[in-house]
């Protein structure tokens, strides 16, 4: 019987370049930024890397396929290289690889990074592309926030919340998000906007105006995983441990079934549920200290909070307004200012997230330091809230 | 007797008020103003001559049984492909299947009267019964005459030698290469020449020696016509042939010009289709159309039009409407002008033609499936049942979903994606008896965009690849009517 991946795997450290709109710097350019940074935080030398993984979604065109991208811009000494691509949930499925590369045994130290280069298309949001042969001659035509925004009419019939308390809620997560990455130096947007600026901007899709979506940026992150054993040969005394690594995939149940009511996502349900068992927690709203949800729109973070289990059904809405997830609430979330200010570079996002929970449970995070934090718990959510992959993990101090 | 067993009409929802067009344009050719009352129909940026004609055999085929189908004809001046049979895609989109005689009729604005004929002719030799649909999507310069005299819509009859509500009791036509107008190949608009020539050298002359020859083959009598439908947009002229021919003024057909305009070559046959749904029995009706030369036809309605279940019909798609008094729009829905459409308007649009042939019956019939283990309804149809209780592998068959009722579960109005007419809307819709998608809505307001708004699937064009010159089509749900 499987036992889980919890305490098997430490991290042994961690990168993350600026993001933002980096004009003057290529994909390879943002991999050295973070991967410096990491190796550093390591105290190895590039060599002891045994394997890695690369995390690049849909600006392939820019970065290129494969795992050689990486290889080369690290000249990386003819180690195992696998590229991945998971929708959003890149970044963390680079991380994945890497610490089951550790688990197995099959690596003592490997690497994920992840990058993306967005800002090469000539417009704002992300890039246009082709969503494949056949899709392309059926699928609606609608963008990310299109999709997303959906989740808005689903959420009020079903919960017969009004459409003014649904969108101030949402304007209060971006407000939120604000607030926190105006601390935080490496993120893209770092500027508090109050809640008027929120509700009274542009529309995007109906019902989500401009501050309702994040922005769209350049990026990347890198984490070195080993095991606590040669982290503590290496002279490491604070390990955070890998508590849970899960993934839910939908198989076309939301997009073709009248059983999902399109107001909650299906996968995230399920990758919790079972990274909670595996990390063994048995009340998140308590146990989780901190976390950063895939707020690639306020709506998708309203519901990711009840799909977490950590708001109850139909009231997420009511905890944001009560401030539960604001940096002084019971279970702060984006406590970097997450995909609202970092924008989202999708290889590299789930890595970003880490990135964070890493940080606070060291006690790194400077003015956007937590008191003591045990569990940090990241999500990632890529598709449309009908069909889509969902990432959980938990991330924690080694003796939790 | 062959004839018609069943009629159908479309017009498509959107109505541009002449007087927005005369006011943008008067300054220009202030001649205009005397064509400033009412509205034409015209198409939503993804209708075409092919999606009109699609509903208005949908209408037809709805409101009447087809039995024994044979054949599907198509005629325009505007199909969509000059090299691809367009009757084919129709009679693809009506899931209608492969043993069928398909033909496209077109090259004159005589071709909707022609085509009937020629359908009624081959009646006789194929049997059973002959799906007819007719349809133009009058495309014209900007300020010019025309573009406020036309309109866009279409026909549909399902023709056979039983169980009609109209016989055929005669038919003539005269070959005259009289050029009243002219569009060349590969040229965007038609080249016209003076109106009174065209009526005095033109109908005047040569509509009455095509009368005469139907007068004669059938030894009717004007006075015995109780319909007389000749669209023509110079004012008098039908009124004037009628009279000459003995047919009383009372018995001559509304133009429709100021609800809809002139729909081309398939007007005659949209005039028809209006006639047959206000017709009592052993009513007559004699069809004109005109160019480069003239069509006649006879009909008498028979007993059973009394108790046949009628169409929505063009009456109640004339009562389907918004008006539209954004003439911008209309120049860009015609591509009479050319606009900005942004950096994400670029992406490739080719259409591989081999997946196209793999998922035709889906894409272009909107063919779902259901499965024989559990009896679940789902779209797309898959080697995998969808329901999570069943999971059958290859157990499903094919599946029609054009015509079953949906209602919006979650929508929204997207302003980031291209579209020709934003926002795009779009939602998830459930099926009213299973099965579920992602759809794009069209002909949308506003106020119709909520949780539980029932809808109804219709053909329309997915989009343009201007590259290739391809139209891509497929289904799009509606509000419900």
């Amino acid at each position: 019987m499987a036992t889980g991946i919890r305490d098997k795997v430490a991290i042994l450290g961690m990168g993350c370049s600026k993001f933002g709109e980096r004009w003057d710097r290529e994909a390879d350019d943002l991999i050295v930024e973070a991967f410096e940074e990491g190796l550093k935080d390591a105290g190895i030398d590039r060599n002891q890397i045994n394997a890695a993984w690369f995390s690049t979604a849909i600006e392939e065109v820019h970065v290129g396929k494969s795992g050689v991208p990486l290889a080369v811009a690290l000249r990386l000494p003819y180690i195992p290289v696998t590229r991945v691509e998971n929708y959003c949930a890149s970044g963390t499925e680079s991380f994945r690889g890497a610490v089951y590369a550790v688990a197995s045994g099959a690596a003592d130290i490997a690497l994920a990074l992840g990058v993306e280069k967005l800002k090469d298309t000539g417009y704002g949001g992300l890039p246009q592309r082709n969503r494949g042969v056949l899709q392309s001659m059926h699928w609606a035509n609608l963008s990310a926030p299109g999709s997303f925004a959906q989740l808005a009419s689903a959420y009020q019939t079903k919960h017969g919340v009004k459409r003014e308390e649904l969108k101030r809620a949402m304007a209060q997560i971006s407000v939120k998000s604000h607030d926190n990455g105006a601390k935080n130096p490496k993120a893209h947007l770092q500027k508090r906007i109050d809640i008027d600026t929120v509700l009274n901007a542009p529309m995007v899709a109906d019902p989500l105006g401009l501050f309702d979506c994040c922005g769209v940026s350049d990026g990347s992150a890198c984490a070195i995983v080993t095991t606590p054993e040669i982290a503590r040969s290496l002279g490491k005394k604070d390990l955070v441990t890998v508590k849970a690594l899960q993934l839910s995939v939908s198989n076309g149940v939301e997009s073709s079934h009248n059983s999902w009511d399109g107001s909650y996502f299906m996968t995230t349900r399920k990758a919790s549920e079972r990274a909670y068992k595996e990390a063994g927690i048995s009340n998140p709203r308590e146990q989780i200290s901190m976390f950063e949800c895939h707020d690639c729109f306020s709506i998708t973070e309203l519901v990711t909070m009840e799909d977490l289990y950590l708001s109850k059904e139909g009231g997420a809405w009511k905890d944001v307004l009560d401030g539960m997830y604001n940096a002084d609430g019971k279970i702060p979330c984006q406590i970097d200012g997450g995909l609202k200010c970092f924008g989202h570079p999708i290889g590299a996002s789930g890595l970003r997230m880490l990135y964070e929970m890493y940080g606070q449970i060291l006690g790194r995070a400077g003015p956007r330091q937590l008191k003591n934090p045990v569990f940090g718990m990241t999500h990632n959510l890529g598709g449309f809230p009908h069909q889509n992959v969902s990432s959980v993990a938990i991330v924690g101090r080694q003796d939790a | 007797m062959v004839g018609i067993v069943g009629y159908g009409g479309y017009v498509p929802r959107l109505r541009l008020q002449r007087k927005a067009v005369v006011q943008a344009n008067s300054w220009f050719n202030p001649g205009l103003k005397a064509y400033a009352k009412g509205e034409r129909a015209m198409c939503n940026w993804d209708e075409d001559s092919l999606t009109m004609a699609v509903e208005a055999a949908r209408d037809c085929l709805g409101a009447c049984q087809a039995n024994d189908l044979r054949a599907v004809y198509f005629a325009s001046t505007s199909m969509p492909f000059a090299d691809r049979q367009n009757a084919g895609i129709l009679s693809t989109a009506l899931a209608l299947g492969e043993n069928l005689s398909t033909l496209d009729i077109t090259s004159s604005q005589r071709a909707g009267t022609s085509g009937l004929i020629t359908a009624l002719n081959a009646q006789t030799g194929i049997g059973g019964q002959l799906l007819y649909a007719t349809a133009d999507k009058r495309r014209t310069k900007a300020a010019s005459q025309q573009e406020l005299l036309f309109g866009d819509g279409a026909a549909a009859f399902l023709l056979g030698a039983s169980g009609t509500v109209a016989d055929l009791l005669g038919w003539h036509q005269v070959a005259i290469d009289f050029v009243d107008h002219y569009r060349g190949e590969n040229e965007e608009f038609d080249y016209t020449w003076e109106e009174r020539w065209i009526r005095d050298e033109g109908y005047l002359k040569i509509v009455p020696r095509a009368l005469k020859g139907l007068f004669d083959k059938t030894g009717l009598k004007g006075e015995q016509v109780d319909r007389f439908i000749m669209p023509c947009v110079l004012r008098g002229v039908p009124e004037g042939i009628a009279k000459r021919a003995g047919i009383g003024e009372a018995a001559v057909a509304n133009q429709l010009q100021e609800v809809m305009g002139e729909s081309g070559a398939a007007h005659a046959l949209v005039m028809l289709s209006d006639a047959l749904q206000a017709a009592r029995p052993g009513e007559t009706i004699v069809l004109i159309g005109w160019g480069q030369g003239c069509d006649v036809l006879a009909f008498r309605t028979t007993p059973a039009i009394a108790g046949a279940s009628k169409p929505r019909g063009i009456k109640g798609y004339l009562a389907r409407r918004k008006e539209e008094t954004n003439y911008s729009k209309f120049l860009a829905f015609n591509d009479l002008v050319t606009r900005e459409k942004g950096l994400r308007s670029e992406v490739d649009k080719q259409t591989p033609l081999t997946t196209l042939y793999r998922k035709k019956d889906m894409l272009l019939a909107m063919m779902g499936g259901k499965c024989r283990v559990c009896g679940t309804v789902q779209f797309p149809k898959a080697n995998v049942c969808v329901n999570p209780n069943c999971g059958a592998f290859h157990s499903q068959d094919d599946h029609p979903f054009a015509d079953t009722p949906a209602k919006i579960q979650s929508w929204t109005a997207d302003q980031l994606t291209y579209s020709p007419d934003p926002p795009a809307y779009c939602g998830m819709v459930v099926f009213d008896e299973g099965g579920r998608f992602m759809s794009d809505f069209t002909d949308m307001d506003a106020d119709k965009a909520n949780t539980g708004q029932k809808m109804r699937m219709v053909f329309r064009i997915k989009e343009h690849d201007d590259a290739r010159g391809f139209t891509k089509y497929f289904w799009k749900a509606t509000p419900a009517y």
